[in-house]
This record gives C-alpha cells, sequence and structure tokens, in this order.
C-alpha cells in the first residue's frame, strides 16, 4: 500500500495536471457513482513522449483497462502501472467529449450565465492544461475513460454500460516514470443523461515502495517484463536504478 | 459493409505501386477519389490524414469510432477530424471491415510486443518520421503522428473485452475507396511489419488509385 501524502477532490465538470514523480501513486475515487475522469499522459522531459492507448490495448491484448494492466508510452515505456482497482473495466476508446456534443446534449451554458457551473468539456479541458506547458492541439493524444465502460458487439457496436461505476469505486495507479498527468471530470461523451453529469472525483497522491520482482503488473503479460525493463533503462543512473543485469 | 465502386482504374489521373515498408504522400482534393488495393491480400496500410490546408487538424481515430458508434471502418463510414468535420467518407469497401484502434508499428513497441532486440527493424513510424522530415511543405512533425487507420486489418474486440489480432480478412485484389471532403494530405505507410499475422508474416505492394471528382 502507498503512503498517502495528499488528498483532494475535484468537482465534476472540472480540469486540473500535475507532476506525478516516478514512484508516487494517484488514487481516485468515484465519490457519488457514475463519474468519469479523461486522463492523458505525457514526459516532461520529453512532452513529444504521450500516453499511446492503440500500443497499450494491442502489447496487453485488452480493450479495457483493469488492475496488472500499464499503461505506455509511444517510446515502449510505461507511465504507469495499475495496482488496484474496484471497477473491473475503464474504457480506452471513445476520445472524450467536446463543445459541439455538450451543447447537441445539454444545451449552451455560458460562464456569463452559470458562473464555475457552465458545462466544460473533456476537448477544452485538455487544450487548456496543455497550454499550460506550452502544449497544444497537435499534442493531444487518445485519453483514458476513468470508471466508464463501453461494451462492442461483434459487429462492432459501441454502448456506454449505465450505471457502471459505483459510489466509493476506486482505483490506484503507481507511476514507473516521471509523468505529467492531465486529468478532467467531465462527462463521458457517450453519456445520455438528460443533465450534465456534475460528479466529483477524489484524489490521493503517495508514495509507493519500490516495484518488487514479483509485481502483478510486472508479472501480468511477458509484454509488461519487457515495457518495465525499458523503463529500468530510461531510469538508469537515478535514484530509482536498479541493475540491468548485463555482465562484462 | 461490402460495397463495390464503379469506378476503373484506367480513369484515374495516378496510379502508383507503392512498396512494403515504403511510404506515399500526396494531396487529394475535396471531392476527389482514394481507392487503395491490397494487390497480394493481408497487408496492413497504416494510414493518416491531414486537413492539408490547415495540417494541424488531422484524422481523430476515437472521435471517427465514437461518432458512428460502431469500433470498425467500412462503407458508409465517415472519417472525422479532431475538430469533428468530416474529413472523407469511405465510399466502397471490398474487404468489409478496417481496423483504427491498433495503431502503427514503431520500433519502441516492438521492443514490448515480441522482443528487444526488434528495435531496429523496420517500422510505421520510421516511414512516418523519414516522410515528413523529407517533405516539409507541410510544417509536421512527430507531433502530428496521431492514432492511424489500419486499412484490411481485422483487431475484433471479444464481449469479455479482450482484443484478438485475427489473420486478416483481406484477400488478393481487395480494396477501399475513400472519397474527401476536404483537401486532404494523405499519409500511408505500407507496413514492413514481419512479427504479425495481420501481414501474413510477408508485407506486400499496394496500388494506389485516385480518380478526380
Amino acid at each position: 500500500m502507498s503512503d498517502v501524502q495528499y488528498r483532494d477532490t475535484l468537482p465534476g465538470g472540472t480540469h486540473w495536471s500535475f507532476l506525478a514523480r516516478q514512484g508516487t501513486t494517484l488514487e481516485l475515487t468515484d465519490v457519488e457513482g457514475g463519474g468519469n475522469v479523461g486522463m492523458i499522459f505525457y514526459n516532461p522531459a520529453n512532452p513529444l513522449e504521450r500516453l499511446n492507448l492503440p500500443d497499450t490495448l494491442k502489447c496487453q491484448h485488452t480493450f479495457k483497462l483493469t488492475a496488472g494492466h500499464c499503461l505506455y508510452s509511444d517510446m515502449g515505456r510505461i507511465f504507469c502501472s495499475i495496482t488496484a482497482d474496484s471497477v473491473g473495466w475503464h474504457d480506452a476508446s471513445s476520445g472524450t467529449c467536446n463543445a459541439g456534443i455538450v451543447a447537441e446534449k445539454w444545451g449552451s451554458s455560458s460562464y456569463q450565465e452559470a458562473r464555475n457551473n457552465f458545462y466544460r468539456n473533456g476537448r477544452d479541458c485538455f487544450l487548456v492544461e496543455l497550454g499550460k506547458y506550452g502544449l497544444g492541439r497537435r499534442d493531444m493524444a487518445a485519453n483514458v475513460n476513468w470508471f466508464s465502460r463501453v461494451d462492442v458487439t461483434e459487429d462492432g457496436n459501441m454502448a456506454l454500460a449505465a450505471g457502471h461505476s459505483a459510489p466509493g469505486a476506486n482505483l490506484t495507479l503507481r507511476f514507473e516514470m516521471d509523468t505529467l498527468v492531465l486529468m478532467h471530470t467531465c462527462p463521458h461523451p457517450l453519456d445520455a443523461s438528460p443533465e450534465y453529469p456534475r460528479k466529483p472525483i477524489a484524489y490521493a497522491l503517495g508514495v509507493a515502495p519500490p516495484v518488487a520482482a514479483d509485481d502483478p503488473c510486472r508479472l501480468s503479460r511477458e509484454e509488461n517484463g519487457r515495457g518495465f525493463q525499458n523503463n529500468a533503462l530510461y531510469l538508469l543512473g537515478t535514484d530509482a536504478s536498479v541493475s540491468l543485469g548485463a555482465s562484462s | 459493409m461490402m460495397r463495390e465502386s464503379p469506378r476503373a482504374v484506367e480513369d484515374a489521373y495516378r496510379v502508383e505501386v507503392v512498396g512494403a515498408g515504403d511510404y506515399w504522400l500526396q494531396e487529394a482534393r475535396a471531392g476527389e477519389t482514394l481507392r487503395i488495393t491490397d494487390l497480394k491480400g493481408n497487408q496492413a496500410v497504416d494510414t493518416l490524414f491531414f486537413n492539408a490546408d490547415h495540417p494541424h487538424e488531422r484524422y481523430s481515430a476515437f472521435d471517427t469510432v465514437r461518432e458512428q458508434r460502431n469500433l470498425y471502418l467500412t462503407a458508409g463510414t465517415t472519417l472525422v477530424s479532431d475538430e469533428g468535420s468530416p474529413m472523407l467518407d469511405i465510399v466502397g469497401d471490398t474487404c468489409g471491415r478496417h481496423d483504427t484502434l491498433g495503431g502503427a508499428c514503431a520500433g519502441e513497441s516492438n521492443t514490448v510486443r515480441y522482443a528487444l532486440e526488434k528495435k531496429t527493424m523496420h517500422s510505421c513510424r520510421d516511414s512516418w518520421l523519414l516522410a515528413v522530415n523529407t517533405h516539409t511543405r507541410w510544417g509536421l512533425t512527430k507531433r502530428d503522428l496521431t492514432h492511424n487507420i489500419n486499412f484490411f486489418m481485422n483487431v475484433p474486440v471479444t464481449p469479455a473485452g479482450g482484443l484478438t489480432f485475427e489473420d486478416g480478412i483481406s484477400a488478393p485484389g481487395k480494396y477501399v475507396e475513400l472519397t474527401a471532403r476536404m483537401n486532404v494530405l494523405v499519409m500511408i505507410s505500407n507496413c514492413p511489419q514481419l512479427n504479425n499475422p495481420c501481414n501474413g508474416y510477408n508485407p506486400t505492394p499496394i496500388e494506389l488509385a485516385v480518380w478526380s471528382r
């Protein structure tokens, strides 16, 4: 278990970002149930390295994300592992809502009228957070939607599962390299709620013990073992450096 | 959905064969139609589209599948951009299903998927990086390399949430045809992947044909 050092809650329909150092954890809790968290990762040392969900899904032969899975960059490295998950299925294939989707579903809601309850959308949230680091739309990548599940039929038809995430549902990410975390709490793009959903998400930051040789994420697939080897090479010479095992 | 095209290759203004491991970078004007033919069968064609007039606007795989509420691309699919604008329509398809979830191969992802020593094998991302750094007029860089289409590749999702890589459902002579709805830049990597059944472990040439409107 990680040693939690910081707790905060993001109201529904808001956004934030932070630097998660290698060896720290992020626990997300869907306080009321039915929440959604859009999330993307970047390497702060080279933001051209970013979350790559196609690589993440294909190397683990999975469509859903849950405990034991790792989230990969386009450079073959692991940003973070999912070390705990009470939900069992998180969506990685629907992208995020944009202004058009939100207006079509829930109408317009300006800041002038609604103040901080105005209807934010995921794409604009990501653009704001990207801008804080000198990044922009060209740096956008497909995002995860934590707490949301999208089922696919044999013919490929996609549908958002209703009532998927229960109150108090939670998951924990353990960062395997320094990672810029961009997140928002806007609705899933397939959410059909009659009102703009505004679900708060609690999050906690902590420090994880070193990754053990028999760590379940490392061992869940051979591919992840090689991903951890790539990270070990990347971390060579840092405080997190481990032996790469080469003999002279 | 299978849909045969009424177009004849003899009427195309451009017909080119692209070998496995090569890239193809060309503009197509709004209203023009592009056909990609899998000459030998079981070839993955990794493809990206950009707005030729404003190249920061680009194909968005996940917006495309979500907007059509279906994971697979075929005749009737509209490819949409990151701004939600229609870029091209798939107007013909004799293969029936194309992937846009599986991304492209790269040396780095090869290390994870297959073996650490596979990192120097030729890959789609190498082809794209060479393409954008050779043809600089559009100002594209690695920043612009986003999630692509894999024409002729079959990546079915299981009901339990698994992802499988099936032998291609394509065959010699199968094609997919797209009509542009804006001026587009087409960037294709004819996939050189040797480690995956999606290419039948034997990457082969494709044919590209373009018809004026």
